[in-house]
């Protein structure tokens, strides 16, 4: 029902906004219309019956929860997905968008999840890779053409850095230009930030407010409610594929939206448990790695992980997080420093050098989300209960594997997160990213560890599986866990942590206490040792 | 030392059969297909050129004609380009159509070229009765050697560079044009992108399957001619079964050591041709196992470079990051 009313509260603005500035403003850049798709002939419905528009000049932004159809929907209007039913309009005129060409021809561009970029071409070679221009290949015009456009907007981009030595911000960068290149002005970014650390989302936005300005419409899906806040004209809200409705969020607030996604009153605060016990479990001390080439990852870095506590690790990515993290689990090799872990009767023994799957045995564990979510840790080819399987099939003495407790274990995970799978005996591959994620923190749990650590555990998770997650973590601390987080967004950080280690360049920036700090105190001892960037800059 | 000026020729001759195997190869590798097929299309290319010259010698002589320098040429050549081509078109048929299994599907064709060659040579070497097991086609031979007049009144210049049959040049202007292609054009660009990342280049609006089509098979003719120069310019159009012995593997291994570039090709396939020769210039005496030591520099040489490439790990440098994945637009 609410619903419903802001919609037509939409539709009101509308005509108001025609009323005053004219004929230019009514037309939508792109209207769908009672759009329908299903998958697996009816059998999963992805959209149903969902009508949007969005205008020039405008940001939309397009919230639901993991498999809510929003990026089926997008599919739909950049030509890789074919609606079953309704229609698309651009401009006002009624369009069949049967290929990504087709959408391209439109104006409308999409910049996916996962970029499509070839490593070893340059950027600019990446950018117009497949235009059928006329006449010789002229690399510099190019260049020069993609380095107008950066200028424009505000990028900063090298036309001739090769993709593989660039970071994914840069690499999301290359995707938006390819896109602009083509002379896209209805963009779609299927969510943006979900690889970029604040400081690039922020450069990301101020770039999307530029083409908004030039007159480009935006649609920008995401499920980060602070970042719907900042950027979006407007939110139009999918739960289940269907539209529930839409704001003008400059009226709405993040708790009305959490609300409409979910489809109930949802909490937004994160449970802190006092922390329990204390007990030192880590003492890292002096620890130093380096990487392949020479490259300092950590340098003297020493602090203590306690049990029954959240130990917050917060930096800029790539500051050394997953130098640290794998040298703990013994799958780093370090230069120097002491590693000791406390075990239950209170004796100390040396982490380093030792063999990951001792290291495991002794309650270790470590569950790293990296990027692209299969990379480490799952076998993308491999069934949820083969999965589970990776952590146990060294287990037992005989000969053969047991199948029977990692099947039971998958079904248990499958339960008690609510992972959305045919069954378990389903490839993990095709599983949603939100999904496989589940499937493998919950593996990592499940091994009732000492320490537990996790890194980006909830990259790309909606606020729903977002809060399992929480949950899941902060039952393990009341255990008596000692919990190693590794998160990028500051305020979970800060909310659910009970210490926030910071990094800053591989170095020891700082360690503070996560009840009396704020983000811009960590953001500061994130960019800058012990936060003293910024006096000096004063 | 020895004798620079006469061993150089040598070496060049030498070199062809292996410039235009890899080559091809590797203008089909960057296209994401490995073709291990490529000995058995030499081969395939070469018996090929044999049959259509042999009829071609054969009408000749039934109408007592001298041979026409033209159709000498062109009827083998042809032969060769289809014979070849057909190759290419089984390849690419079984590995990106059907998807198959590249390795298997290459060391099949491999096989089956080879024993192709081997059937139709020893079927000619019956019709011609002859007691020798080869077929001798002199007259298709002179059409492809003939060489420029005044190479040979240009000193030591005209002998090294000057003095060779029309292929020699062929085949290193088909590397220098396919070098070039392959950097400076934009088929070159959706090439490379097909090989590299085929789902990326499908996104950008790229015909992946034409391009694995056009470069396997563009890359079977080329490697076809360097079967065709080897019997007919080479081993003085004489074909003998198994005569082509392993250039077509020395080939492939040349597409690593170039680390697929066709223009450094040119270069090191005389290395190569060198190096496969050298013990003829090195005094063995009658020790087979030390000349069998020498025939292996080529191979040592390629495992040393295969070696420093993997850890100089340079990302221009290494295969083409789908090479032998077939692809398959809706796999995730």
């Amino acid at each position: 029902m609410i619903g419903t009313f802001h919609y037509n509260l939409k539709h009101l603005l509308e005509l108001v906004n025609k009323e005053v500035s004219g004929l230019d403003q009514q037309v939508p850049a792109v209207a769908m219309r009672n759009i329908t798709k299903t998958f697996n002939s009816g059998a999963v419905v992805a959209n149903k019956d969902v009508s949007i528009n969005v205008f020039r000049g405008e940001i939309l932004a397009l919230l639901g929860e993991n498999g809510s159809g929003k990026t089926t929907l997008m599919n739909m209007l950049s030509g890789i997905y074919f609606p079953d039913d309704g229609q698309i309009f651009v401009d006002g005129k009624e369009v069949v968008i049967r290929s990504p060409k087709d959408a391209l021809d439109l104006g409308i561009g999409m910049i996916h999840q996962h970029f499509k970029l070839v490593d070893v071409l340059t950027a600019t070679e990446n950018i117009i890779l497949g235009l059928k221009e006329e006449g010789k290949l002229d690399l510099k015009k190019a260049a020069q053409r993609v380095k107008d456009i950066c200028d424009q907007y505000g990028f900063e981009l090298d036309p001739y850095q090769k993709v593989y030595n660039m970071s994914v911000s840069q690499k999301q960068t290359v995707e938006i230009i390819k896109v602009l290149y083509r002379k896209a002005d209805i963009l779609i970014l299927d969510e943006p930030t979900a690889v970029l650390t604040p400081q690039e989302t922020n450069s990301l936005f101020n770039v999307l407010r530029n083409m908004k300005a030039d007159g480009k419409a935006v649609i920008i899906i995401t499920h980060k409610l602070n970042e719907v806040k900042e950027i979006s004209d407007y939110v139009d809200v999918l739960r289940h594929g269907e539209f529930i409705g839409s704001l003008k969020t400059s009226e709405s607030t993040t708790q009305e939206m959490t609300n409409m996604m979910v489809g109930r009153q949802v909490s937004l605060n994160i449970d802190r448990p006092d922390p329990v016990g204390q007990d030192p479990r880590l003492k890292i001390k002096d620890l130093t790695v380096r990487s392949e080439d020479g490259v300092l990852k950590l340098d003297h870095v020493s602090f203590e992980a306690l049990g029954g506590e959240v130990l917050g690790i917060a930096g800029i990515s790539g500051s050394g997080q997953k130098e640290l993290l794998e040298a703990i689990a013994g799958l780093q090799v370090t230069e120097e420093g002491s590693i000791m872990y406390v075990n239950e009767d209170g004796a100390e023994e040396e982490l380093l050098n030792q063999d990951p799957n001792k290291i495991r045995r002794k309650g270790i564990t470590l569950s790293f989300v990296p990027e692209d979510r299969l990379g480490m840790g799952l076998v993308g080819n491999m069934d949820l209960a083969d999965n589970m399987m990776l952590r146990s099939f060294r287990a037992g003495k005989s000969p053969f594997t047991d199948r029977k407790a990692p099947r039971k274990l998958a079904e248990q995970v499958v339960d008690e997160l609510e992972v959305v799978t045919p069954g378990i005996s389903t490839a993990v591959r095709r599983l949603s990213g939100g999904n496989v994620q589940k499937v493998l923190v919950g593996r990592e749990i499940a091994e009732t560890p000492r320490v537990l650590m996790t890194a980006y555990a909830v990259r790309g998770l909606d606020i729903n599986s977002s809060y399992t997650i929480y949950n899941l973590i902060n039952e393990q601390k009341k255990k008596g866990v000692a919990v190693i987080y590794v998160g990028e967004d500051l305020d979970v950080l800060i909310e659910l942590a009970d210490r926030i280690v910071v990094l800053c360049d591989g170095k020891l920036s700082g360690i503070l206490d996560a009840r009396k700090t704020d983000k811009n105190e960590v953001g500061l001892y994130m960019t800058s040792l012990h936060g003293e960037g910024g006096e000096e800059n004063e | 030392m020895f004798d620079i000026v006469s061993f150089f020729p040598r070496a060049v001759v030498q070199s062809v059969p292996l410039l235009c195997g890899s080559t091809g190869e590797t203008i089909t590798e960057k296209s994401g297909n490995l073709n291990l097929g490529i000995p058995g299309i030499m081969y395939v290319g070469a018996i090929s050129g044999v049959i259509g010259a042999f009829f071609y010698e054969q009408s000749l002589k039934a109408a007592d004609k001298p041979i026409n320098t033209f159709l000498g040429i062109l009827i083998p050549m042809v032969c060769c380009l289809i014979g070849s081509l057909v190759m290419g078109l089984i390849y690419s048929f079984l590995t990106v159509s059907l998807r198959a299994n590249q390795n298997v599907t290459g060391l099949a064709l491999t096989t089956f070229g080879v024993g192709f060659g081997n059937f139709f040579g020893g079927s000619l070497i019956k019709l011609t009765g002859s007691e020798v097991p080869s077929i001798a086609l002199s007259a298709t031979h002179g059409c492809f050697v003939h060489k420029l007049p005044f190479a040979k009144n240009l000193g030591w210049f005209g002998r090294m560079f000057l003095n060779y049959g029309f292929l020699v040049y062929i085949s290193v202007i088909i590397a220098f044009v396919a070098a070039y292609i392959l950097r400076h054009t934009r088929h070159g660009l959706n090439l490379r992108a097909v090989g590299e990342n085929p789902a990326t280049a499908d996104a950008a609006g790229i015909n992946v399957g034409r391009y694995k089509y056009f470069a396997t098979c563009i890359g079977s003719m080329i490697a076809g001619l360097g079967g065709l120069f080897y019997i007919m310019d080479y081993a003085s159009g004489v074909w003998s079964n198994e005569g082509f012995g392993d250039r077509g593997w020395l080939a492939i291994a040349l597409v690593i050591f170039t680390i697929w570039r066709p223009n450094i090709g040119v270069f090191a396939s005389i290395l190569f041709g060198a190096l496969y020769i050298l013990y003829l210039y090195i005094p063995t005496g009658a020790n087979q196992a030390i000349k069998e030591f020498y025939k292996m520099i080529p191979y040592v040489v390629t495992i040393i470079v295969l070696v420093a490439t993997s850890m100089r790990k340079k990302k221009e440098n290494q295969p083409p990051e789908s090479l032998g994945i077939p692809y398959f637009r809706e796999e995730r």
